[in-house]
């Protein structure tokens, strides 16, 4: 846990509802350059759609604000920009199984940045090193196991070079042999600065790797702090609520 | 007179050979323009349904099923008969070729968009993560994978569309069945009939076995 920057994503007030029902409940929420923050909670918390609405593939109530390194996120022509500037790793992966892995992974640098083609492909490979399947270059995704897939995905939106990486439950979708090799590149990554903002079911790796841990239930933030608070002091009783059910099983 | 001589009279067919592949000719340029204009419309149609406004939407929504339930004969006629009461006189070639395109281009949007709802929510979403524009995301993303599922039905519509051309012969387009009931006439013998019922199986023949062959390819679960 190194240093801590300035303040990268500000979330205020943010309010999400799908007709009556409320999936979030004016979250406030300041996250700083570097830091690496863990999201946990129950199912249907509204941790997933928190951090869906940072690059908005979810639309938020009008009064919710979010700025990602000062650029407010909604739609319009700034969009394009702040989700050049967020990466995102989805639980099931979302390769596009009909290119290779290596074009996968310069597609985006391509279009968006245009970036010229040998040297997106320089990066590719080396994103792939950085990831361990330098190897798998060539093959197509359907072809990998779901860690490698993974694997991929991160290097995938690594390859924009991110301001922040937004992780959707990575690790959900796959077999258990297989967390590891995952939670071991994340864990890397958290090493080299990378700002990450993580929705996980991994206390371990929670508790391990956060600067902060946030418990969410019934779409609220119901307590924030450094992982030692969290998962040895809760103040709240439904933050040791869940904590006793997913720790004892 | 004997069956054989009636329907499959060898010297009258030879005789009208050439004024039937004459009108093959004529079938195969219909056939080929009509499908290239109502493929082209069809796509533009169906990625409009996807990202124009409501109001445009809703347009070819009626568009569509106004288009899909017309039959095509009776389109064909309005066009070629009743559009010249308005100042609008048409070819024969372009009354058939429009009539063809507009139901072809109603159909195809409507296998397009079959196509386009069938690549999953998560490669929408991927591409929006990763900043790529609508343009983008359709033509690196999801016309590649959509194309594949689509092959299948689109090639079905390419049948009907060169059987439909035979509809051509009622305003007067020199087309194969044209050709063929005029060398009927001037031999005063069906063979020529018989003859433009075996082209037609010959031209479309390969393609409802091509058809059948990508069903059972797709069927399979390869993509």
């Amino acid at each position: 846990m190194g240093t801590l920057g300035s303040t990268l994503i500000s979330i205020r007030r943010l309010t999400k509802a799908y007709g009556d029902f409320t999936v979030l409940h004016g979250i406030d929420l300041d996250i700083a350059e570097g830091e690496v923050v863990c999201v946990i909670g129950p199912s249907g918390s509204g941790k997933s759609t928190l951090i869906r609405c940072i690059n908005h593939l979810e639309a938020f109530s009008a009064g919710s604000t979010i700025t990602v390194d000062g650029i407010p996120v909604g739609p319009g022509p700034q969009l394009a920009k702040v989700r050049a500037e967020v990466g995102m790793v989805f639980q099931s992966f979302n390769l596009f199984p009909h290119m290779t892995v290596l074009r996968n992974i310069m597609l985006a640098p391509l279009r968006v940045r245009r970036t010229p083609e040998p040297e997106a492909e320089r990066k590719a490979r080396e994103l792939l090193a950085r990831v361990g399947i330098a190897e798998q270059a060539d093959k197509y995704p359907g072809q990998l196991s779901g860690g490698q897939q993974q694997r991929v995905a991160i290097a995938r939106a690594l390859a924009m070079e991110p301001k922040v990486l937004l992780f959707d439950e990575p690790t959900s979708a796959l077999d258990p042999e297989m967390v590891g090799e995952v939670l071991d590149v994340m864990r890397k990554l958290a090493g080299t600065g990378v700002t990450m903002v993580v929705v996980t079911h991994e206390m371990g790796f929670a508790r391990q790797v956060a600067d902060r841990v946030i418990f969410m239930d019934g779409g609220r933030l119901v307590e924030a702090g450094t992982p030692g608070d969290i998962f040895d002091s809760p103040k709240e009783e439904r933050t040791r609520g869940f904590l006793r059910a997913v720790l004892n099983h | 007179m004997n069956l054989l001589n009636t329907f499959f009279n060898m010297r009258v067919l030879i005789d009208s050979l050439p004024q039937l592949l004459r009108g093959l000719l004529v079938t195969i340029e219909i056939g080929i323009v009509s499908i290239v204009v109502g493929l082209a419309g069809g796509l533009f149609l169906a990625i409009a349904r996807l990202y124009a406004p409501a109001v445009v939407r809703c347009l070819i929504r009626v568009y569509v099923d106004i288009f899909r339930s017309i039959p095509l004969l009776v389109l064909l006629i309005v066009v070629y008969y009743a559009l010249p009461f308005v100042g609008i006189r048409l070819s024969p070639f372009v009354s058939a070729v429009t009539a063809l395109s507009l139901v072809s281009a109603a159909y195809t949007a409507e296998i397009f968009r079959a196509g386009i709802e069938a690549i999953p929510s998560g490669q929408f979403e991927a591409s929006a993560a990763l900043g790529l524009s609508n343009r983008h995301t359709m033509v690196d993303v999801v016309l590649p994978q959509a194309i594949r599922i689509v092959i299948p039905p689109l090639t079905n519509n390419c049948i009907n569309v060169l059987k439909d051309t035979a509809l051509a012969s009622v305003v007067a387009m020199p087309d194969l069945l044209k050709q063929a009931t005029q060398a009927q006439a001037l031999a005063a013998n069906p063979t020529p009939l018989i003859g433009a019922a075996i082209i037609y199986v010959l031209l479309l023949w390969p393609m409802v076995a091509i058809v059948a062959r990508l069903e059972r390819h797709f069927a399979r679960g390869k993509r």
